[in-house]
């Protein structure tokens, strides 16, 4: 088991891996991804049982993550090539031309660790559902996770998966939300305001906890305390407290970088402030 | 003309909930979905024998096909069930992220497709599925003629890999299918030298029919079932329409994007003639009977006899 700090030397790397990414096609989602990036490496490098090779579709005896704003798919990629479902050189490919690593992840081009295509927000919850209750019918006591961001609980497919969970007490999954408070249009406050979510999903039927997503220690003992809660019939979110852009300071504390990609200068800038941990791809 | 006759009428949407139930007793990796319509899509006996398999999703279509595309991830073998105009439109974006785009083994099962719902009127009579479905890139389109075929298709898409589009209807039919049933194969129903007629759905009883109008008018026609929208035979659509050199299609769906109009593309790539088509044109449907309905459309045996007429003196 990696220690917090080794665990943090990961996220920065992965956090260069992504301003790298997105700065060398001039696009992609910089913001969500730095943002979630320590949730998303405290789940495959830590929390979650997971065999990258072979990547097993039907993710057998597994825990397995779906990411459902799929905008946020440098970070998806950098994690999965760090952890060992694909070599890391094809991180260049990013949003290039006959590339596996689509805009949006897809299982269209084969890539190992993506299970479903996402990208049209609001979906993922039901695909998650999906999955957690295919492991009930096979006796299979790994656990479902999955990613959200805030603005996509906008869509109200979400609420229809989160009725569903709750009636059919779909007790093996753990959902999180990205509470950045941004969307593309500005703060979720100005475009549609997501009122009390905590009672909202309460009022659902879920169990609600919160974490800091920008604190690894804080992450981490708040999944391993969710999980004891497992099994109890109710499913369960994390509302997740986290910094759009965070790690680099000029990209922190606003909406403008949600899916706007730096320019040379300010990749320097970013490269300066994300120390190079595992090397460069 | 060769000789069809019925001993009696059921509606094809039984013969998915047939089908379904000898699934659920055969395969163990089959489950079902149904969103607030079990009674309407026979699901009642597959959730009766299966209730550990069966998940009622409430109305909320769009959950029910992304919870689906789901279960696959463990090697699940999932059969939506709600009306076709749900099962489609309302569901377009899920069905092509999280089903055709991800290759899912998903089954999406649409009943009351078409006029024929009957007095529900437009807003649940939908006549663009097949074109909304055909288009999706790996999405198999299927749309069985009486009972016998539908519980037929129903088996054959669980052993099928891939997102499939089984599309059924709600009224009463003579159930007259004895041919075995394989996905894309087209049904040679009557050899004919005059015009070919592709029918499909609840076309095929009519097309028979019409079949044996135009005998006693002199007109030989080739009669073929085409359930399996795409992929399209094209190997015996084209074999037959080189013999007769002008073709007719009838179907219970708009002229555009449906059977017709796939036909239509593959003849004008290989061997242009007449066609005409028997389908509605450009327009929503309303509240009345099936048949009420049917006549006033032009979906019927009648306005397949005119089709063939004008397709015949077209050639000349």
């Amino acid at each position: 088991m990696p220690s917090i700090s080794e665990l943090e030397k990961i996220a920065s790397q992965v956090r260069r891996d992504i301003v790298r990414m997105v700065h060398a096609v001039n696009s992609g989602h910089p913001g969500g991804s730095l943002g979630c990036t320590d949730y998303v490496v405290a789940l495959y490098f830590e929390i979650m049982k997971h065999q990258p090779n072979p990547f097993d579709m039907n993710a057998k005896n597994q825990d397995v993550f779906f990411l459902s704003n799929g905008h946020i798919s440098p970070l998806f990629y950098s994690v999965l090539a760090r952890s060992g479902y694909f070599n890391i050189a094809e991180l260049a490919t990013f949003r290039k031309l006959n590339s596996r690593l689509q805009g949006h992840p897809t299982t269209h081009e084969g890539l190992e660790g993506v299970r479903i295509a996402s990208g049209s927000l609001g979906q993922g919850l039901s695909n998650a559902i999906g999955a957690a209750l295919s492991k009930k019918l096979n006796n299979d006591s790994s656990i479902v996770y999955s990613l959200h961001g805030d603005g996509e609980l906008q869509e109200g497919q979400i609420w229809e998966a989160a009725m569903f969970a709750a009636h059919h007490k779909v007790d093996n999954l753990i959902a999180c939300v990205d509470y950045n408070k941004q969307q593309i249009d500005g703060s979720t406050d100005q475009v549609m305001s997501l009122g009390d979510l905590e009672a909202k999903w309460y009022a659902f039927g879920w169990e609600v906890h919160h974490t800091n997503g920008n604190d690894m220690q804080n992450i981490i003992e708040t999944v391993n305390s969710v999980k004891k809660q497992l099994g109890k019939g109710k499913p369960q979110i994390i509302i997740m407290r986290t910094e759009m852009g965070q790690g680099v300071d000029f990209m922190m504390g606003s909406h403008k970088w949600h899916g706007v990609a730096p320019n040379d200068e300010q990749l320097a800038s970013a490269l300066k402030q994300l120390e190079e941990t595992l090397g460069d791809y | 003309m060769k000789k069809y006759t019925y001993s009696e009428k059921k509606d094809t949407r039984s013969g998915f909930g047939d089908g379904l139930t000898e699934l659920g007793r055969e395969n163990p990796n089959v489950v079902a979905l149904c969103a607030d319509l079990t009674g309407s899509l026979k699901m009642n006996q597959f959730e009766k024998e299966n209730p550990d398999r069966f998940f009622q999703v409430g109305i909320a279509e769009a959950n029910m096909i992304g919870i689906a595309a789901g279960m696959t991830i463990g090697g699940k073998i999932p059969f939506t069930g709600t009306f076709a105009n749900f099962s489609t439109g309302r569901v377009y974006d899920q069905i092509r992220q999280a089903v055709a785009y991800s290759g899912k083994n998903v089954k999406i099962c649409a009943s009351h497709a078409g006029l024929t719902l009957g007095e529900d009127g437009a807003t649940h009579q939908i006549l663009e599925d097949i074109g909304l479905m055909k288009m999706l890139p790996g999405m198999t389109v299927i749309n069985p003629c009486d009972y016998n075929q539908t519980k037929a298709a129903t088996k054959a898409i669980a052993n099928f890999e891939g997102p499939v589009y089984l599309r059924f209807g709600r009224p009463s039919v003579p159930v007259f299918m004895n041919e075995p049933f394989e996905i894309g194969k087209a049904i040679l129903l009557n050899e004919g030298s005059d015009v070919s007629i592709f029918a499909t759905g609840h076309l095929v009883w009519e097309a028979i029919q019409a079949g044996e109008i135009l005998e006693k008018m002199g007109i030989n026609a080739e009669i073929i079932n085409i359930h399996t929208i795409k992929p399209l035979d094209a190997e015996a659509i084209l074999k037959s329409a080189k013999k007769t050199n002008c073709i007719v299609t009838a179907e219970e769906h708009m002229k555009h994007g449906g059977l017709g109009d796939s036909i239509s593309q593959l003849i004008s790539e290989n061997c242009p003639m007449p066609i005409e088509y028997v389908a509605v044109n450009d327009t929503f449907g309303e509240s009345g009977t099936p048949s009420q309905l049917m006549e006033k459309y032009g979906l019927n045996a009648e306005s397949i006899v005119k089709a063939v007429t004008k397709a015949i003196q077209r050639k000349k």
